[in-house]
């Protein structure tokens, strides 16, 4: 695929080939080939894998499947309010998300925050709240809260700050420079040109992120019960340890449905708003 | 000479806009509603803090002992194996998911079924498909790699659909005049046109497969969530806090390397 046929000078007897790539391009493209096959190798013949656990997986995963069906539906009520909990825990946490993210996606783009040295701290910021994953940070709220829908929401806001603030820092590095200058020439005060000046090009990019973030926060609540921190996993993780499997193949029927609801509800509003 | 326009032939540069107004009060509205419902009060919140401040202080300094760093080298390298070996396996079996998924290139039929089994595996959160998996093939590795796997499938799988459908045809036409197989049309006419992008899909999700394979161990799919999730259970605050760092400054790390090896494939 990189190569185009050569073609020979026709009577000169010389014989160009042409190619697609400068050799120092192809020395870092098979370099990364190279070192990735080095890494699935080595992980391929150091993982751990107990052999033992894999004769009888077949027959396990049957019997899971035959174990949820039919679903007991006296878990239902747990499972209802469970999943209110949930929904609430997840636009709880994206509004939350929202309101501490602006400031530090302000300190991060570059054509507000002039300091690098700042830019460089709200990075920071930014890459711990996505590094660290939101049952993590749920953990980390149930030891300092309590277990309950308070750890998870602020779970879910904590996680949300690094995409949130991310995508919108660059929605405000790409706003145009027109409107702010005029502001600027008009005399207005920093928390004007903020606010006529950039405000009206970043709002659409805030929604459309806002929606994105929510559509995935519902899928992240729904699991976070599983530490302790409120919602339908609650449910999940008392069906589970307990071996009611036709329970807990209620729970994800129902998670099953939300989700997909959720994700009709967000792409229609997508399509008619933004 | 002086002027004086009448006031009302001033146009107001900003009206007000009382739909938006209306939806701001719903909005404070609902957020009042909603932590009632999950029992959000400032009260719980400040013996929080104070409680937050104690388990500060239990954090505080990680602990660096050899024994726990020897515990935390081997569940990082699981988990590195467990991201690598998820992205490899994910990423093979989202090549063809992703070419038959995309409309331009396959008949209807086959398009839609690919597109209801990505859309299938993307439904559920990889920890619950974890958990599914702990349960088919036992605690351990495999199954966070098996989870991941899922995952991987159905995230590549999409993006590789849609970047496939917004190629231009013309060079598959061209490829198609000459004569050319499928195969042949697949490698010289589309392959080249989407080789930078599949490369930045790879690179994100074993950026995402990393982060999300300190988390499949804690319902069992081994890697460094098991080691921090025994480290919870048994108060080991301060190690936690090292494996956090360890995770922080590792993908941090990574992100240097991504950008590098994006740089090499543009």
């Amino acid at each position: 695929m990189t190569r185009a046929p050569a073609t020979a000078g026709i009577g000169t007897g010389i014989i160009r080939e042409w190619q697609r790539f400068t050799p120092g391009e192809r020395l870092g493209r098979y370099a990364v080939y190279v070192v990735s096959a080095i890494a699935v190798i080595w992980s391929l013949r150091t993982i751990e894998v107990i052999p033992e656990f894999l004769y009888d997986a077949p027959a396990q995963t049957a019997d899971l499947f035959q174990r949820m069906w039919p679903f007991d539906w006296r878990f239902w009520p747990t499972v209802l309010s469970g999943l209110v909990e949930t929904l609430h825990t997840a636009t709880l946490g994206t509004l939350m998300a929202l309101v501490l993210a602006s400031p530090v996606a302000l300190l991060a783009a570059r054509n507000i925050t002039r300091s690098a040295w700042l830019n460089q701290l709200a990075n920071l910021i930014l890459v711990s709240s996505r590094s660290v994953n939101s049952l993590i940070w749920a953990l980390l709220f149930v030891a300092i809260f309590g277990p309950g829908a308070l750890a998870g929401t602020l779970a879910i806001a904590f996680r949300s700050i690094g995409f949130v603030g991310k995508l919108l820092g660059e929605a405000i590095e790409e706003a145009q420079r027109g409107p702010i200058e005029a502001l600027t020439a008009a005399g207005a005060s920093p928390m004007a040109i903020l606010i006529k000046g950039y405000w009206p090009q970043v709002e659409p990019a805030f929604w459309s992120v806002a929606l994105f973030r929510w559509d995935i926060n519902v899928r992240e609540s729904a699991v976070l019960g599983l530490v302790g921190a409120g919602g339908i996993g609650v449910a999940l993780d008392t069906a589970t340890s307990n071996l009611y499997w036709d329970q807990a193949g209620l729970v994800l029927a129902t998670i099953f449905t939300v989700v997909v609801l959720t994700e009709i509800i967000t792409s229609r509003i997508r399509t008619r708003i933004i | 000479m002086s002027v004086t326009l009448p006031r009302r032939t001033l146009r107001d540069a900003f009206p007000a806009n009382w739909t938006v107004r209306a939806l701001r009060l719903g909005l404070v509205l609902y957020v009042i509603y909603a932590a009632g419902i999950l029992q959000i009060s400032w009260a719980r919140f400040v013996i929080g803090l104070d409680q937050g401040g104690k388990f500060l202080g239990r954090m505080w300094p990680p602990n660096m002992q050899a024994q726990k760093l020897q515990l935390i080298t081997d569940g990082m390298l699981e988990s590195l194996q467990i991201a690598i070996l998820a992205t490899a396996f994910g990423v093979l079996l989202a090549l063809p998911l992703g070419l038959i998924a995309a409309r331009n290139l396959t008949p209807a039929w086959a398009s839609w079924t690919a597109r209801a089994l990505i859309a299938l595996l993307r439904t559920f959160h990889p920890v619950i498909v974890a958990i599914l998996f702990v349960k088919a093939v036992g605690f351990g590795a495999l199954a966070g790699v098996l989870a991941l796997v899922v995952a991987s499938m159905g995230f590549v799988g999409k993006l590789f659909a849609e970047a496939i459908e917004e190629i231009s045809m013309k060079q598959v036409e061209a490829i198609r005049a000459t004569g050319a197989g499928f195969l042949s049309v697949l490698i010289m006419g589309v392959l080249p046109q989407v080789m930078a992008r599949f490369v930045g899909f790879v690179i994100y999700q074993l950026d995402s497969n990393l982060r999300n394979s300190t988390m499949v161990g804690i319902v069992g799919g081994g890697g460094i969530g098991a080691t921090l999730f025994t480290a919870y259970q048994r108060f080991d605050y301060d190690v936690v806090l090292t494996i956090l760092l360890v995770i922080i400054v590792i993908i941090m790390l990574f992100e240097v390397v991504s950008t590098r090896i994006r740089r090499v494939f543009q």
